[in-house]
Order: C-alpha cells, then sequence, then structure tokens
C-alpha cells in the first residue's frame, strides 16, 4: 500500500491530516477553553508538517514551506498568546473557563 | 551537507537511547540499594527541610502571565537572532539594520509594559 | 537500507505524535493533556528532523515546547482553584467526531488522488544548512520578518491590555 512504501511526501501528508482531524474534533467538543485552544494548536502542527514536508519533497533548495512553517510557529505562539489572555479575562469576569459562560452575544 | 539523513544523527539517537535508559536504571539502582525505612516525616512534601503549610496546589495571582508572554515573545527573538548570526558574514551590512529594526519593535512592546506597569512585583 | 532506516523512525514518530495527540483527547485532566501536547510538540520536532529541517526542528522546541507549553501550563494554574478543578467530565462529544471523521476521510481520498501526481517519494539528498536558511531567511523573506515582530508586538499589547496591568 502507499503507505508502506519508502517514505514520501504521502505519508507526512496522511499523519497530517489524522492530526488536524484529531485537532478538529477536539476543538469543536471541548468545553474547556484551554481545551480548545490546545486543539487548535494542534492543528496549527498538523499545517506546519504538511509545509516543511511537501516543500521538502517538491523543492528541497527553496526551503519555502520552512519560511512558512518558521511565520506560521510565531503567529501561532502569538495566537495562542492573546488566547490564552482572552480565558484569563473571560475567568476574571466569570470565575469559570467553561466556555458556554460566554453566551452574551447568543441571540 | 549531509549524505542521509539518519546517518548523520546518530549521535543524536545514541544520546536519546542513553537517556531513556539512564533515568530507569538509576531509579532502579537507588530503589534497589537504599534502605527503606518510612516515617510520617520523610514521607511528607520537601520544602527546604521546614514543615510545609497549606496544600502543595496554589494558584498564582494573574499579573504572572505578563511574565510568560514575555519570555514568549523574547524566545522567539532569539530563534530569529540565530540564523542571523550564523549567515551574518555572508550578508550585506543592510541585514544589520533589519534585526536592529526588529529588536526595536519587540523592546516597545517591552516599554509599553513597563509603562503599563505590568512589570511591577506586588 | 537508508530507506528502512527512514521509514522505521517515521513510523516510531508517527506512533508518538498521534498517540499523543489521541492521549491528549482522551485524559480527563487538563493538566495531563498539556503535557501530551508537550509529548506531541518534541515528536514533531523529531518528524522536522527526518525531513532534515535542522532548524525548524530547534524553533520548534524553542516555541512549543519551551514556551507555549509554558503558557499553557501558567494559564491552567492561574485558572483552577483546587487540584481536583482539574479533572474535567468526559465529553465524547459525538457530532464533533463524525464531523471530524468525514473531513479527514475525505482529506485523505484527496490526498490519495493527489499520489498520482507526485513523484513516488525518496528523501532528497542535498540539505541546505542553517546559513543558508539565514541569508534567504533576510534577503527574500525581509518583509514577513519584521511584520513578525509587528504581530508580537500586537499580541503582547493586547494581553497586557487585556491582563489590566495594575495586576487587578
Amino acid at each position: 500500500m502507499t503507505l508502506i512504501q519508502p517514505v514520501g511526501a504521502l505519508s507526512f501528508m496522511a499523519l497530517s491530516v489524522v492530526l488536524f482531524s484529531l485537532g478538529l474534533y477536539g476543538a469543536l467538543s471541548r468545553k474547556s477553553t484551554v481545551m480548545v485552544l490546545m486543539s487548535l494548536e494542534l492543528m496549527a502542527n498538523a499545517i506546519n508538517i504538511n509545509l516543511v514536508a511537501l516543500s521538502r519533497f517538491s523543492a528541497p533548495a527553496e526551503m519555502t514551506g520552512q519560511f512558512f512553517a518558521v511565520f506560521s510557529m510565531v503567529v501561532s505562539a502569538a495566537e495562542i498568546g492573546l488566547g490564552l489572555a482572552l480565558v484569563l479575562a473571560l475567568y476574571r469576569q466569570r470565575k469559570t473557563v467553561e466556555i458556554d459562560a460566554m453566551q452574551e452575544l447568543k441571540g | 551537507m549531509v549524505e542521509s539523513v539518519t546517518a548523520d544523527h546518530t549521535v543524536l539517537l545514541m544520546f536519546i537511547i542513553v537517556g531513556a535508559i539512564f533515568v530507569p536504571l538509576t531509579l532502579t539502582a537507588s530503589h534497589l540499594l537504599a534502605p527503606s525505612k518510612h516515617d510520617e516525616r520523610k514521607l511528607d512534601t520537601y520544602e527546604c527541610g521546614s514543615e510545609p503549610i497549606g496544600p502543595p496546589w496554589v494558584q498564582f495571582r494573574v499579573g504572572y502571565y505578563v511574565y510568560a508572554l514575555l519570555f514568549v515573545v523574547f524566545d522567539i527573538e532569539t530563534v530569529f537572532l540565530y540564523p542571523w548570526a550564523v549567515a551574518f558574514d555572508r550578508m550585506v551590512v543592510f541585514v544589520l539594520a533589519e534585526m536592529i529594526v526588529f529588536i526595536a519593535i519587540l523592546a516597545g512592546g517591552l516599554a509599553y509594559a513597563w509603562k503599563e506597569g505590568a512589570l511591577r512585583w506586588r | 537500507m537508508s530507506s528502512t532506516v527512514d521509514g522505521i523512525v517515521f513510523l516510531a514518530l508517527a506512533f508518538a505524535t498521534i498517540g499523543g495527540a489521541v492521549m491528549m483527547l482522551a485524559t480527563r485532566n487538563v493538566v495531563h493533556a498539556a503535557f501530551w501536547l508537550l509529548e506531541v510538540m518534541l515528536a514533531t520536532a523529531g518528524l522536522y528532523m527526518l525531513l532534515s529541517a535542522e532548524f525548524l526542528a530547534l524553533v520548534q522546541v524553542l516555541v512549543y515546547a519551551g514556551s507555549v507549553a509554558v503558557l499553557i501550563l501558567f494559564t491552567i494554574m492561574l485558572t483552577l482553584r483546587r487540584r481536583e478543578d482539574a479533572i474535567r467530565d468526559f465529553e465524547p462529544g459525538w457530532g464533533a467526531g463524525i464531523l471530524a471523521v468525514l473531513f479527514g476521510g475525505a482529506l485523505l481520498f484527496a490526498v490519495e488522488r493527489f499520489s498520482a501526481q507526485m513523484r513516488p517519494g525518496v528523501m532528497p539528498e542535498v540539505v541546505p544548512d542553517v546559513a543558508a536558511f539565514g541569508e534567504k531567511l533576510f534577503t527574500s523573506w525581509a518583509v514577513p520578518f519584521e511584520i513578525a515582530s509587528l504581530v508580537l508586538l500586537v499580541a503582547l499589547v493586547g494581553a497586557v491590555w487585556w491582563s489590566g496591568g495594575d495586576g487587578q
């Protein structure tokens, strides 16, 4: 089968798909905001693996995927910094980190 | 330029294997060799030799978070400084200006946190 | 020979990555979940090594395993009053699970179709080093590099703003 061949771009892409789906499941199903943010990190991680693997197997000398991955890591570090600051702001107001506590704008 | 990906990292692999063996080995050795005489004081949580006060799970102040975030920001700055330093002698002086602008922008963030009093230790 | 070693290393790292992610979602303790996420990040650094992106592996360990894990653990310790608060109810989330499985299945199908167009993969031999990476980063990628610092500045200012600065 394709997955047992010498390790190619396909193996990395399959791994990335599985990781992304796990992150998607976590982000949609968890009620703790911290767990949701951690699942988002899983998804970002899956995307970075994909970028690096594809760049490695198509144009290794260009390293485009590596630059994309570095900047994506910076952005996701900033994102989780802000996200957790929001969680803390929520916690100070409501004394909880449950995502159901943020329902003020629900129509 | 390395020839094969795995051949290059044999040392790293050996390091990981030895490290993974070392920890359980020493723990088992100390478990087997040390005499085990327990009393209440010995089983207590170690806190510089004095008796622990209150539960070990304490809640920190929210103000600490800003320190953690400052750590993240300057951690990323270090990450960019490393390839900059390695490749510096190959490049024109312009990259020096680039890095100065980069550091200046981040220092602006530090100055803002300072001005807002987020760094005051209370 | 070398490709067999690559395959074994890849399988081990893939097992560590996916197993860690599954454990992160399966454990009911938030603190344990944070440590499983840390394990996933370290295994990913191993994957970057396998892809001969050494510098990226370093960044992964420094940024994700170092600082992002610290941020997450800090938030957990700042928001939980007692040890028992870390244990959460089991949240199966069947709808989300079905959606994720469908999404993953569709994507795997797409990847499988895409594979016909890919050349059969072997690891390319030539590996650019950190110096080459730095040279490209500060010439072709100078503008994104400066924008990255702006993103970090905005994140820092926003977090200081939200956390009130004055400590309360």
